[in-house]
């Protein structure tokens, strides 16, 4: 079986399915209303003790943010409204406390479901979570907690709610598989940070797998499977051990510094979607944010996000990032990335065409508010801002004009900015890296997109089956670019970075570094290992390579070169 | 009875921080506390009850207090809700 391989390793151990208990409340009648009463207040009272407890667990193993999942159900247990709908229950229709409990429940989760707003019916699910909580010990149907497992488990579950990962013990739980849940669950967030192999969306496994089975998944590869052969524990057993040891050795590059083998320093940061991708980033120890796409925030509504809205994103991800960079390329639309309500009428050539800062240039009042909202956000932390697909110096000189405008705006507005913060551009079109020297002087910093450098440098559309074998990072003519725009930037004095996919290349690495990239920014996931690969490169024997390179006419030659020497 | 108008001065309106930051307000008082936003009564009290009101930046809202501290309750919280609500 395959599911999705959400947090990395293998796992093998006996199946712990995790089911809720069934609890079958019926409808009972009281006669003793002071007992019934009673009754509840007793489980209202080991219901707060055990949530009390869960907070102080996930403080300790956490933090305070997922810690306050319980502060909030507590709110919740002890609300007036929902204690005295309950209380009324009983003494108004001498119901027993679980009907009058379940009845309670129905009624807020069925009201915070009918709310439009995300965040609210989310809320549905945490008065189900306290409702259960209350139910169980009242039918002393106590489910066996996580807490107790005491062997080398993997726990099959639904789903996991936020009150079960919080009694998981690392040492027992050898890993886990949900029917639901994705890569930004509160569960797959909290299996990577503890380095516990996750894989999620398996339909019915807790079904198919049953009670104490023997189970082997694969956090990498989203494989599972129930009651292996000999031969397959084996096999998995001595993979489980060479990706403990690559992740181990990967954990190492946590809290160290970019430097290469002789003592070179670079920066290798993230790139993100969303200001909650930010966690992902401080989870893999990232030196920063080198590309926030703001795409998302457009996409995210059928209107344009307002300045508010785009203001509260950029300064979660600012504040989050404290100190380090956080560079927040202006919308990226066009091409490949439609927004329908914006009608842009459809192009012949659309990667040619009416996108990203043509658009931008062309749309002021959209843009404009943009720039407030980065502009603002820039109170709160290290914040950049980054146009892309520049080819021209007067789009880079139009562009700086109206950040001028609305800083001046701002100022009379008396709203905190930072005014000194830093512009830089994208550099992904020929043109601009040709002629890289010139907008080095305009420019606080370069980054390079690889993506599309290579497609307008070598008019190759990746996507395209019949043309798609021309695209390669490690054309010769690629790679002349690249060196330009680090020579030039450097020429002025300013610093050059790389957010396209080429940067977390292991191959490319060793060619980058050479070059002397300053900063080197891809996803989330390849941070360590890119660390890892910059920490066994030594520039000076790189820069041997590249000089071998640069001599080479093809990109099959470039690289085997780079194939035969390095290893 | 005291009753003290409000208007709902936050970005994000009565939502999760702030909805529980006025509830944790609320229930350092004695008296009965409700919240009227048009036709309805809402528990100042009761986080379910707050953020079942959906109240957004701008809202008119009426606080009403009855009971021991009620006068002071109603200048208070009329005064967190417009100038203390942090989002």
């Amino acid at each position: 079986m395959r599911g999705l391989g959400i947090s990395a390793g293998i796992g093998i151990g006996k199946a712990f399915i995790y089911k809720e208990p069934e609890l079958n409340i019926s409808k009972g009648h009281i006669s003793d209303l002071e007992a019934e009463i009673q009754r509840l207040e007793e489980a209202i009272s080991k219901a707060a003790g055990q949530i009390d407890d869960l907070y102080e667990m996930t403080l300790k193993k956490t933090g305070k943010k997922e810690a306050d999942v319980f502060a909030a159900h507590r709110m919740f247990l002890e609300d007036p409204e929902y204690l005295s709908y309950i209380k009324e229950k009983i003494i108004g229709d001498r119901v027993n406390s679980e009907w009058a409990v379940r009845e309670a429940a129905d009624f807020y989760t069925s009201l915070f479901e009918a709310m439009e707003d995300e965040y609210m019916r989310a809320r549905a699910a945490d008065i189900e979570d306290v409702s259960n909580r209350l139910l169980r010990i009242l039918s002393k149907a106590e489910q066996k907690e996580l807490l107790q497992i005491n062997e080398k488990t993997i726990i099959v579950a639904k789903d996991l709610a936020p009150s079960d990962t919080a009694q998981i013990n690392k040492d027992m739980i050898a890993g886990i598989v949900t029917e639901a849940g994705g890569r930004t669950s509160h569960t797959a967030i909290m299996a990577r940070t503890m380095n516990i192999p996750l894989v999620c969306g398996l339909k019915n496994i807790t079904d198919i797998a049953k009670q104490n089975d023997f189970i082997i998944i694969n956090g990498n590869t989203g494989e599972v499977i129930i009651n292996p052969t000999k031969d397959e524990i084996a096999f998995h057993e001595k993979e489980a051990e060479s990706i403990k040891r690559l992740q181990e050795e990967l954990n190492k590059m946590k809290g160290q510094e970019s430097i290469s083998k002789d003592g070179y320093k670079v920066e290798v940061l993230g790139n993100i979607g969303t200001c909650q991708d930010v966690d992902m980033v401080m989870e893999n120890d990232g030196e920063g944010v080198g590309l926030y796409r703001t795409e998302f925030l457009y996409m995210h509504n059928d209107r344009l996000p307002t300045e508010e809205e785009q203001f509260a994103a950029y300064k979660i991800a600012a504040e989050k990032l404290g100190k380090k960079p956080l560079i927040i390329r202006t919308l990226d639309v066009g091409g490949d990335k439609g927004i329908p309500y914006l009608n842009i009428p459809e192009e012949m050539n659309p990667f040619l065409g009416y996108r990203a800062i043509r658009f931008c240039l062309d749309m002021k009042e959209i843009f404009a508010v943009q720039l407030r909202a980065i502009l603002r956000a820039s109170a709160y932390g290290n914040v950049k801002i980054m146009f892309p697909m520049i080819s021209g110096i007067e789009e880079v000189r139009r562009a700086k004009a109206m950040v001028e405008e609305v800083k001046a705006e701002l100022r009379k507005e008396n709203l905190d900015f930072n005014e000194d913060i830093e512009i830089g551009i994208m550099v992904e079109i020929p043109s601009v890296a040709i002629h890289s020297r010139a907008f080095a002087k305009e420019v606080d910093f370069f980054s390079i997109g690889t993506n599309d450098l290579i497609q307008y440098t070598l008019a190759v559309d990746r996507g395209n089956q019949k043309v798609g074998h021309l695209y390669n990072q490690f054309h010769p003519a690629v790679l002349s670019l690249i060196k330009m725009t680090i020579d030039n930037g450097h020429a002025e004095g300013i610093r050059v970075g790389m957010c396209g996919e080429a940067a977390g290349d292991e191959r490319m690495i060793p060619l980058l570094l050479a070059m002397g990239l300053d900063e080197f920014s891809m996803n989330a996931s390849q941070i360590l290992k890119a660390r890892h690969v910059i920490k066994n490169t030594s520039k000076e024997a790189a820069e041997g390579i590249l000089n071998a390179v640069l001599e080479l006419p093809t990109a099959p030659e470039v690289e085997s070169c780079i194939d035969e020497n390095i290893p | 009875m005291f009753r003290k108008e409000a208007t709902l001065s936050n970005e994000t309106g009565l939502h999760a921080r702030p909805a529980s930051m006025l509830v944790k307000e609320a229930v350092k008082y004695g008296c009965d506390i409700k919240i009227i936003k048009g036709e309805k009564q809402y528990n100042a009290k009761s986080i379910m009850s707050i953020l079942s009101m959906g109240a957004v930046k701008g809202d008119a809202l009426i606080i009403q207090t009855e009971g021991p501290d009620a006068e002071r309750a109603a200048l208070e919280l009329a005064d967190f809700i417009e100038n203390k609500i942090r989002d």
